[in-house]
């Protein structure tokens, strides 16, 4: 099937693309790697009047180790990520999560900037953003600003983004020496996230110092568990006593139905992954 | 209309195309390269899968104008020399399509994997391959084809898959 | 009976040959539908309902009409097609109701996507956008969707004019048919009887999608003396005489082209709105028309398969002797009866009392229209439904009865030393052997071993139990002898035609009526042509799929390729060789009683003089030197009408881990051992095995159609309806025994579809097994993690929270766009 028609730019620079965006107002949309945009368009479920490919910009993509924390160019792409050493050492959630992302060749396309931007709470990797404190770089009309993860997922399919703004790097903390596992658990390979769980744990002489748990697909945006990660500091990286802080995931959330899940299903299926998720980080 | 200016299978082309042309449209209706299909609107099949700059993508996600200045490979450029890629021997040798749709995608995707990963074991063909659907095979024989490609490009092999050759459409 | 044909040259039948069909496939030089394209052709979109049922108060095709590239805009009565109705060419009772099935909905729709104007633009995308010009004033009715709930007193009618949504109810039992007893004695004396036990189940069939990978295609060129007519069908004979029934075009003015078909699977059976209409078009406008489907057409027109409910009822012994089998069936036909829509189901009747020896049995099948897609022809047709049931209530017998199941199959089989059989519903089983297959597959499986792995997870509370499925089928293929399709009242005979022309330069060309897409008929053909002629495999050719080189035939559905058009053209080949000899007695000036032949090579008995059948072909060519009164041509035509079924049967064994936490099941070890008959190529046997097998367990774990209350199709992309990819799937451990059939003079079954039947009820078999020790005895398809889960939920008296029947919520994907509020930031 083919999109509705629409024009297409392809700017050289963050400004130039602002610029565009402003231009055009509320009918153009950013095109990152297109994975979730072009399905759209092809079912003509979006026809936007122009397409702001950010591409051609240069500076949005690669990643780069910043001392303290890992900065990753919004355009990067998974397939780059995933490959990447400073991520395997410091953000190793972040590359476990990413292999996940749909299928190899979407993995060559798709960004995370794009995903995160996207924000459908199905998507995996604002649950680990979430859980691991990034900080994303956003460059607007006004000038540039940071926003923390936290702040950045407002509802479903949207974030902190307005309009003519460009989200242009995402920087992580370093959680070097931290385990992590990313639990996704799903329909057939290809599908998304019924839920997944993003965690990573330090562990200290068998026990847990420090935990970070993300939720995918429990609610609107992606959720941080804090009760459970306040529930397993302190506690033996044991299977009771993992097993009973993840009784806490379900708080704060409010999980979607639909013929795959219905809600009590996923909220039992996040306990239970909850439980293999941090087991698995804690190694 | 915008301007594409591609290398495709080894020969460039410029072409003025609507901003909307999906790349795998520009491939079969304007270069004539049918060997590459379509088969569904969401990007699942994979049926449309070929390389662009050297790594496999689905071409019905991509817009032909994203792929200006870009060189792709499609099933129809393959084989070089009239000698058939070894994943396409391997295709026929273990009996891995039947109708053969899928078949382009599948081979432009096992030469990808193949690419970053020389020795896959099973459970690695089977998830490299997760986002080519096949209707036909039950897989098994993909898998088995794929594994033996591997074993016949391992000592040896020619030089890299990806170096695009102009080669004739009918081999 | 005949048997086994000798080769003639020996190898060719039974050799693992690599297909000759792959080297376009694999390399991109292929011809399918949509990539064809006369200069000059005009493309056509197709405005779909959106509503399940609506009345059509108005259709306004003026914005659209004034497009960019359009060309035209139609409705039905734009057309002069109103009257028109696609065919149905199986009514299965004398008082079935059969709808009109339009080319485009005039006054009401009765589906969501039904066409209900077309529009023609010079590309494909003018079309798209101009369709969405298309202004149609709708007026909701309620939608049909429960069978029950469609038969009860005061139903809303799908088509109020026939007056009920009842297309027909077909019956047999075997009391009165006198192939056997009365089932409803057998109950009754069951229920009187302390010593009887009777289980009655009720299983759904879910709806299912062929979802073959090749979107439907056409384009019809009018110019020329024929309108040439490119479908990717399985159908190209019955295309063009149904076209011509249709639309009144003279079947000799139609030549039907099925180039390279992407696959077909039953789903490409059907004569099509949009084929008709490209005709229509194509003669209207006087210009090359085409159509191809989007995936998401695909998956809401095409025609959908299965879709029954099953209430079983089959009484026993307490020694395990089964006594009687009762069956109704629900088959939900969607809004219209398609080709053969209402014959599937009947199809099955014949298999509920699969490979045992039921003395009563009794099937009865209502047909019943609701506001959905039109259900036909799905890999198996009938036959996976039926043989589901009856492997299923196998099992829940052998519960009932303490018994093993595996042990209870085998005290109610059919016994190797009692073929031919004839069954409780009349058909004569020519050749089998249930034990043997099953003794193979038993040892392959390990079934002792993994029977006590089972014990031990049990005993030690695993959360990852396992369980054991079992399948042992039997299938009838080779569709069909002509006098039995007629007692059905189908529309058409069951032969096949085949055609052999030996070339001045001793190639052969075949030409079969059997019309391939995906099956390896170039390559199997040519094997048994290369055997029965004695010539080297690589020079025959198969020709196919074309109505001016093949004229004749019956297509491929039903596991008859082999079974029927290979007979004929083994038939053919007896013709040249019956001819060659004359030629050849007259070459050598011998007797014909002297001649012998063998590999390719006519030899005076006794002596070193011979010639090769190629030389006999060049002397036939040449014609300067023939017997008197011979026709110079060794070219010979045969069309054979099989006089039985031919039916496979095999033994297939799954070893099934469910998590208990999760409800995720995995298919850890799967096993079967197949009786095709005779193999003439083992490769394309275990392909098609393999093929079968995916589909067959796709339906017990992976896919459903839903229609939610509005009637609306949720599964309407491949986001939604979940075919399994590799990392999904298991590899299979296929094992081929044979029994050659005694029906026809190869030895061949058919083994297109018997993966596909014998996986699913081995599938949930296995599921319920691993999980029935905690109180589970069914789980409905596809047992999904989530009804898994359910079950043991509600086995353990736990209450769960009802699943609603949409598949989105707003996340995950497509289906969370909201059309109409594209808020976010999509990239």
């Amino acid at each position: 099937m083919i999109p509705a028609q629409f024009d297409y730019v392809k700017p050289s620079s963050v400004d130039e693309a602002i610029q565009a965006l402003q231009e055009a107002g509320d009918d153009a949309k950013i095109i990152a790697g297109g994975q979730s945009l072009l399905p759209v368009l092809r079912l003509r479920l979006a026809a936007p009047t122009l397409l702001v490919d950010l591409g051609g910009i240069a500076e949005l993509r690669g990643i780069r180790d910043e001392g303290d924390r890992v900065a990753i160019g919004a355009m990067t792409s998974y397939y780059d990520i995933i490959r990447d050493e400073s991520v395997q050492q410091h953000v190793a959630l972040l590359g476990q999560a990413t292999e996940t992302v749909a299928d190899n060749q979407v993995r060559h396309r798709g960004t995370l900037g794009g995903s995160l931007a996207h924000a459908d709470p199905a998507g995996d990797l604002g649950a680990v953003a979430l859980a691991l404190d990034a900080e994303l770089v956003i460059a607007g009309p006004s000038g540039r600003r940071t926003v923390p993860a936290s702040e950045f997922f407002v509802d479903y399919f949207t974030t902190a983004l307005g309009e003519g703004d460009v989200l242009t790097e995402i920087r992580f903390p370093k959680y070097t020496g931290w385990g992590s596992h990313y639990e996704k658990f799903n329909r057939t390979a290809q599908a998304w996230s019924m839920v997944a769980i993003a965690a990573a744990v330090r562990v200290e002489g068998g026990t847990i110092a420090e935990a970070r748990v993300g939720l995918t697909n429990m609610g609107s945006t992606p959720i941080r568990a804090t009760g459970v990660e306040q529930a397993l500091v302190g506690q033996p990286a044991t299977a009771d006593a993992v097993r009973a802080a993840a009784d806490r995931v379900t708080e704060g959330t409010a999980a979607p139905s639909d013929a795959d899940a219905a809600a009590d299903y996923r909220e039992h299926l996040a306990k239970v992954l909850t439980g293999r998720a941090v087991l698995a980080a804690a190694g | 209309m915008a301007q594409v200016r591609v290398t495709v299978d080894g020969v460039e082309y410029v072409d003025d195309i609507e901003p909307r042309m999906l790349l795998v449209y520009y491939l079969r209706e304007r270069l004539g390269k049918t060997g590459t299909v379509i088969g569904c609107d969401t990007s699942n099949c994979g049926a449309c899968t070929v390389h662009l700059n050297g790594q496999s993508v689905k071409s019905c996600s991509v817009l032909a104008v994203q792929a200006d200045g870009a060189e792709i490979t499609t099933i129809e450029g393959l084989a070089r020399d009239g000698e058939l890629h070894p994943v396409q021997k391997a295709f026929n040798e273990c009996h891995a399509l039947q109708c053969g749709y899928c078949t382009p995608g599948m081979i432009m995707q096992a030469v990808d994997l193949l690419g970053d990963n020389p020795d896959p074991d099973e459970r690695a063909v089977r998830e490299g391959l997760e986002g080519n659907l096949c209707r036909c095979t039950g897989y098994q024989n993909i898998v088995r084809a794929v594994q033996s490609a591997a074993q016949a490009m391992k000592p040896g092999a020619s030089a890299p898959v990806d170096t695009p050759t102009p080669v004739a459409g009918g081999q | 009976m005949t048997t086994t044909a000798e080769p003639t040259t020996p190898g060719e039948i039974g050799r693992a040959r690599v297909r000759k069909e792959d080297a376009r496939l694999i390399t991109g030089r292929t011809r399918y539908t949509d990539s064809i394209t006369p200069a000059g052709t005009l493309h056509i979109a197709v405005v779909r309902s959106t509503f399940a049922h609506a009345r059509i108060n108005a259709i306004d095709t003026a914005p659209a009409k004034s497009a960019p590239g359009v060309v035209g805009v139609y409705t039905a009565a734009d057309l002069g097609v109103e009257s028109v109705g696609l065919p149905n060419a199986w009514p299965i009772t004398p008082d079935q109701k059969t709808p009109q099935r339009p080319l485009l909905a005039s006054s009401a729709v009765h589906f969501a996507g039904e066409g209900v104007a077309v529009v023609v633009a010079r590309s494909a995308a003018a079309a798209k956008d101009a369709a969405e010009l298309v202004d149609v004033d709708y007026e909701p009715l309620d939608p049909v969707l429960d069978m029950e709930a469609a038969l009860a007193d005061g139903a809303t009618l799908v088509h109020p004019d026939l007056g009920t949504n009842e297309s027909a109810t077909w019956v047999f039992d075997s009391g009165e048919a006198g192939s056997g007893g009365n089932v409803a004695d057998a109950i009754s004396a069951a229920e009187a009887d302390p010593d009887s036990v009777v289980v009655r189940r009720r299983f759904i069939q879910q709806r299912l999608i062929p979802a073959f990978m090749e979107p439907r295609s056409v384009v019809v060129d009018p110019t020329g003396e024929q309108i040439t007519f490119y479908s990717s069908t399985q159908v190209p004979h019955i295309l063009r005489t149904m076209t011509s029934v249709t639309l009144g075009v003279p079947e000799s003015k139609l030549r039907v082209i099925a180039p390279d078909v992407g696959g077909g699977f039953g789903g490409k059976i059907g004569v099509l709105p949009e084929e008709m209409l490209c005709v229509a078009l194509a003669q209207k406008l006087g210009r090359p028309v085409k159509w191809t489907e989007t995936r998401s057409e695909s998956l809401l027109t095409a025609h959908h398969g299965r879709d029954q409910i099953q209430d079983i009822t089959i009484t026993a012994k307490m020694d395990g002797t089964v006594t009687g089998l009762d069956v109704k069936l629900l088959a939900d036909m969607g809004a219209y009866l398609g080709l053969v829509g209402g014959g599937v189901p009947i199809l099955g009747a014949f298999m509920f009392n699969a490979i045992y020896k039921i003395p009563a049995y009794k099937f009865t099948c209502t047909n019943v229209f609701t506001t959905k897609t039109l259900t036909d022809a799905y890999r198996g047709a009938g036959r996976p439904e039926a043989t589901f049931a009856i492997e299923r209530i196998m099992d829940e017998l052998a519960v009932e009865l303490g018994r093993d199941p595996m042990e209870l199959r085998q005290q109610n089989w059919i016994k190797h030393e009692e073929f031919p059989f004839t069954t409780v519903c009349g058909l004569t089983y020519d050749s089998g052997n249930y034990e043997q297959a099953t003794r193979q597959a038993m040892e392959l499986f390990d079934y002792a071993g993994l029977r006590r792995e089972q014990e031990e997870r049990r005993r030690s509370g695993d959360p990852v139990q396992l369980g054991i499925g079992i399948s042992t089928f039997t299938e009838m293929c080779g569709l069909a002898p002509s006098r039995v399709l007629g007692s059905l009242s189908y529309g058409a005979g069951g032969w096949e035609a085949a055609s052999i022309r030996m070339l001045a330069t001793g190639k052969v060309e075949v030409i079969t009526g059997a019309s391939a897409h995906g099956q390896g008929h170039e390559t199997a053909f040519s094997q048994i042509v290369a055997d029965q002629l004695g010539v080297p495999f690589e020079d025959v050719e198969i020709l196919h799929g074309d109505t001016q080189i093949s004229p004749k035939g019956l297509d491929t559905y039903g596991s008859r390729s082999l079974a029927v058009g290979g007979i004929a053209i083994v038939d053919a080949a007896q013709k040249v060789i019956a001819k060659a000899r004359r030629l050849a007695a007259h070459m050598l000036e011998a007797d014909e009683k002297d001649l012998e032949f063998a590999n390719g090579t006519f030899t005076v008995r006794g002596t070193d003089k011979g010639k090769a059948i190629q030389e006999i072909a060049f002397a036939a060519f040449m014609a300067h030197d023939l017997p008197e009164g011979m026709e110079p041509s060794l070219d010979a035509d045969a069309v054979y009408d099989p006089e039985n079924f031919s039916f496979p049967h095999g033994t297939h064994l799954a070893a099934i881990e469910v998590d208990t936490e999760t409800g995720r099941v995995d298919v850890r070890k799967y096993v079967c051992v197949d009786d095709v008959g005779t193999v003439i190529n083992p490769l394309i046997v275990e392909g098609q095995v393999h093929g079968g097998l995916a589909q067959g367990i796709a339906q017990a774990l992976f896919e459903e159609a839903n229609y939610d209350e509005q009637g609306t199709l949720v599964n309407a992309t491949f986001v939604d309806y979940t075919l399994p990819s590799s990392a999904d799937l298991p590899s299979f451990d296929t094992h081929v025994v044979s029994t050659p059939a005694t029906s026809n003079p190869l030895g061949v079954k058919g083994v297109g579809e018997a993966g596909t039947i014998a996986s699913t009820p081995a599938i949930v078999n296995g599921v319920i097994d691993a999980i029935r020790h905690l109180g589970v005895s069914d789980v409905e398809m596809p047992c999904t993690s989530q009804r898994v889960w359910r079950a043991i939920q509600d086995a353990r008296g736990r209450s769960t929270q009802e699943t609603p029947v949409d598949t989105h919520s707003p996340g995950a994907g497509l289906g969370s766009i909201d059309p109409n509020n594209p808020q976010g930031e999509v990239q």
